[in-house]
């Protein structure tokens, strides 16, 4: 009886409710050392591995090993990181603008939109890599041939978030636009492009990474003609010189400049969404 | 008496000239109007009434009745198929406001910004429609949460927003579709108020679209009661209870008479 009486006296029930509510120090903690903890231990178990077995460095180079590589070809591996990302940032450029331009286009007329569809579709589903080659043939200034199929791949997740975003527009609110008389213009800026945005945000964040994705590929299907200087093209003269450190320093790099965009623009989403809509805010419990 | 009568409130184009019909001076009328929607659904047969100037005239049904339509054909977002609305007075932009169920508002938009919407698409700047705007949400006393955005507003607030958006443009006509059915009964009641203290002093014409009886009966100087399949109108009740009304209405023999009549019809509407 009494311990029935003491489970549910008001002095347990409030350390009850804090228990609850994540502290947000806490919660801080976790998502900054969970992963980090994580990389420490994969990381540590591949340089173990690597010494216990003595795995040669041309097979398979320990972490350390790859770090002092990265370290020690910085100078020409810096200038390379240099190329691909201004390739990638140009391809996501443009990609903003063709998909931005092309889904407000599509929101306008029907017909443009059913008629020009179907063709961005099959630019997204034809592989890059298969394309590139013929690319490269057909347009002879290299740097504009690598910009094209990085934009290939950057410009459909753009082009698709936004029309959906573009066309999701609150109903009763474009009937209320109609009643106040907006013209198609003011319709656009003031009610569509506003709707689209949170969705633009979650295209653009995928067309980061696709970008320079697709750099890459390019990069490496015109390595072979022997030009380019870019990181894919470190990565093959590291192969025929079985520099294998090397390769793997330059695969880091490009990682960490994919993880880099990526993490600007979630940081660019949760600046201009964090006011208003339901993705950037934090939930009242 | 000969007046201007125009056939769509946002039409300059056609207008001509109308007798007056007798017995007040209406805003607009609606004459035989039906709507058939592309899909073949009769949504309305048989429309035929008119609403006076500064009158509060409710609509009441159950839901699927077409209430909403009829709204909208008035607001000129929807044409009729058959029939004609007809406008006693001449209606151009911003003449109306709209309230919708849900409060509609625009949440990447501060309170001010909502608001300002219907005078930014006159072309009216900020500043220059900053006393307007000002005005408004005085109206409903919102002006502490001018900067706030939507979501950080409760329901009722949010509701008030709305309508301060609606008030804005001094509009003659105020259409309100069901404002007030998704707030809590205390909040419902302290918006009934205020709104009839502002059509007491502001002079618009009000059609209030609802499904409650109460709430028609409590606000309205006349009630038109619309059954289903096709929506139509089957019977007017008029509530002779000279406004300011307060909450003793709600506790009267009046007011309770006048609900068994309103809900006596209501179920003859729908054919019980």
């Amino acid at each position: 009886m009494a311990v029935a009486l003491d489970s549910d006296s008001p002095e347990i029930r409030p350390a009850a409710g804090e228990e609850d509510r994540p502290d947000p120090r806490l919660e801080l903690l976790v998502r900054i050392f969970g992963p980090l903890a994580l990389l420490v231990v994969v990381v540590g178990g591949w340089e173990l591995l690597v010494r216990i077995n003595e795995i040669p460095p041309y097979i398979l180079p320990g972490p350390l090993l790859v770090v002092q590589s990265l370290l020690d070809n910085w100078p020409s591996l810096w200038p390379s990181l240099l190329v691909t990302l201004r390739i990638t940032f140009l391809a996501l450029a443009v990609a903003v603008v063709g998909g931005v331009g092309l889904a407000v286009l599509f929101s306008l007329s029907r017909w443009i939109e059913l008629s020009l569809f179907p063709l961005a579709v099959v630019l997204q589903v034809t592989p890059v890599v298969a394309i590139a080659p013929l690319i490269l043939i057909y347009v002879d200034n290299i740097t504009l041939a690598l910009l094209i199929c990085a934009w290939i791949v950057a410009f459909f997740p753009i082009l698709s978030n936004t029309a959906l975003g573009l066309a999701s527009a609150d109903h009763n609110l474009r009937d209320l636009f109609e009643l106040y008389g907006a013209s198609r213009w003011q319709q656009l800026l003031h009610l569509r492009l506003p709707s689209a945005l949170p969705y633009f945000l979650g295209g653009l964040r995928i067309a980061g990474g696709l970008a320079l994705i697709g750099a890459i590929v390019a990069e490496f299907a015109a390595g072979t003609g022997g030009t380019g200087s870019g990181l894919a093209f470190r990565i093959l003269e590291a192969g025929w010189r079985l520099e294998i450190p090397r390769m793997f320093a330059a695969l880091l790099l490009i990682s960490l400049a994919g993880i880099l965009i990526f993490l600007a623009f979630t940081l660019l989403q949760h600046l201009l969404l964090r006011r208003w809509h339901a993705s950037a805010t934090l939930r009242e419990r | 008496m000969r007046v201007g009568v125009v056939d769509r409130p946002a039409g300059d184009r056609r207008r001509r000239e109308e007798p007056a019909p007798a017995g007040g001076a209406p805003l607009f009328e609606l004459r035989d109007v039906g709507k058939t929607f592309g899909s073949g659904t009769v949504a309305l047969e048989g429309l035929d009434f008119a609403v006076g100037r500064h009158a509060f005239v409710s609509l009441l049904g159950p839901s699927g009745c077409g209430k909403s339509t009829v709204l909208r054909l008035i607001a000129g977002l929807l044409r009729p198929s058959r029939g004609r609305i007809l406008w006693h007075r001449r209606i151009s932009r911003g003449d109306i406001g709209f309230v919708f169920q849900e409060p509609t508002l625009m949440p990447w938009a501060t309170v001010f910004d909502n608001v300002w919407l219907p005078l930014r698409l006159q072309g009216r700047g900020r500043r220059e429609a900053g006393e307007e705007v000002e005005r408004a949400l005085a109206m409903v006393g919102l002006s502490e949460f001018a900067r706030a955005y939507p979501r950080e507003l409760s329901g009722g607030m949010k509701m008030r927003a709305s309508i301060a958006r609606a008030l804005v443009t001094r509009p003659k006509l105020l259409l309100m579709d069901e404002p007030f059915a998704a707030l809590d009964e205390i909040t419902r009641f302290k918006l009934n108020n205020e709104l009839l203290n502002l059509w007491a002093k502001e002079n618009w014409t009000v059609v209030f679209v609802t499904h409650s009886v109460y709430e028609s009966v409590y606000l309205s100087e006349r009630i038109l009661v619309m059954a289903a399949r096709p929506g139509r109108i089957t019977g007017e009740i008029p509530i002779p209870v000279p406004h300011p009304r307060d909450e003793a209405f709600r506790l009267s023999p009046t007011y309770t008479e006048a609900c068994r009549r309103v809900s006596a019809e209501l179920r003859r509407a729908m054919g019980e």
